[in-house]
């Protein structure tokens, strides 16, 4: 097994290319899928604790339950997220998210 | 660290997140970019098999590469004739620093704190198998009320996407 610092390095890796995607893309549909990568660096770093958490005789299930749910969160958040962008390209012609600004005061 | 299959088994997957990762940032063809996604998610895939989670790799596998990448892949169709975004990237000098600061944070802050703590030899010989967690799912002291609300979630966010999604003058 690789030590834990490992996991977190990647982890924080994978976390900070998301977050350079969604600052720095401008297109929504690449935006959605950076924000997919920070979801799988937080992933990595849930199991990577759960897996070397010293749970004694008690079976803690906590960070393995959490990445389930996290996966079913992203799953909802990418379906919603993708109809947000079709109904605005339909609408707008534009996948650009600065364009988007309908409801601006 | 030892020179074995799992710390091989490692480093080909730290390529394949990371360098999926990067694909999925720089390039510049969005259908490129889904399949840079897929070969990344793929890598956090074998992480997870690492960790001995196989059944959350399999969740990955299914969910992720066979439905979220596809998904996407789809959405990059539906709007691929705006291929006329000239420049990638806004911000970028101030995206990048952002994100590089961000990670030296990261390691400085949590990766090197605990460096040499967790040596492989402590982590648990028992681990929770799949078993485990179908049961944790749906025992009343476990998770048994968060699953239910994901499953009312997911069928939420299925009708909203739907509603979101349909065309009102088709």
């Amino acid at each position: 097994m690789a030590p834990l610092w490992m996991y977190l390095a990647v982890a924080a890796a994978l976390f900070s290319i998301g977050v350079f995607g969604v600052l720095a893309r401008r297109n929504a549909v690449a935006i959605l899928m950076s924000v997919e990568l920070m979801l799988n660096a937080v992933n990595i770093n849930l199991v990577a604790f759960w897996r070397y958490s010293e749970t004694g005789t008690d079976l803690l299930l906590n960070g393995y339950a959490f990445t389930a749910f996290v996966l079913i969160v992203a799953a909802a958040e990418a379906a919603v997220g993708l109809a947000i962008i079709i109904t605005v390209y339909r609408n707008r012609r534009s996948v650009i998210p600065e364009e988007a600004r309908a409801l601006k005061g | 660290m030892e020179l074995n299959a799992i710390s091989i088994g490692f480093v080909v997957f730290a390529i394949f997140t990371l360098g999926g990762a990067l694909g999925v940032v720089t390039t510049r063809n969005l259908f490129q970019g889904t399949i840079w996604l897929m070969v990344s998610l793929f890598g956090v895939a074998g992480y997870f098999v690492l960790l001995s989670a196989p059944f959350l790799a399999a969740v990955q596998i299914l969910v992720y590469i066979g439905a979220i990448a596809i998904l996407i892949t789809f959405a990059v169709m539906l709007t691929r004739s705006i291929a006329r975004i000239k420049e990638r990237y806004i911000r970028t000098l101030p995206s990048f620093i952002v994100s590089l600061a961000l990670f030296l944070i990261l390691l400085l802050g949590v990766a090197i704190p605990i460096f040499g703590a967790h040596s492989p030899e402590s982590i648990p010989d028992y681990v929770a198998s799949t078993r485990d967690l179908g049961a944790a799912l749906v025992d009343e002291n476990g998770y048994v009320v968060p699953f239910l609300l994901a499953s009312v979630l997911l069928t939420a966010a299925m009708i909203g996407a739907i509603f979101i999604a349909r065309d009102e003058n088709a």
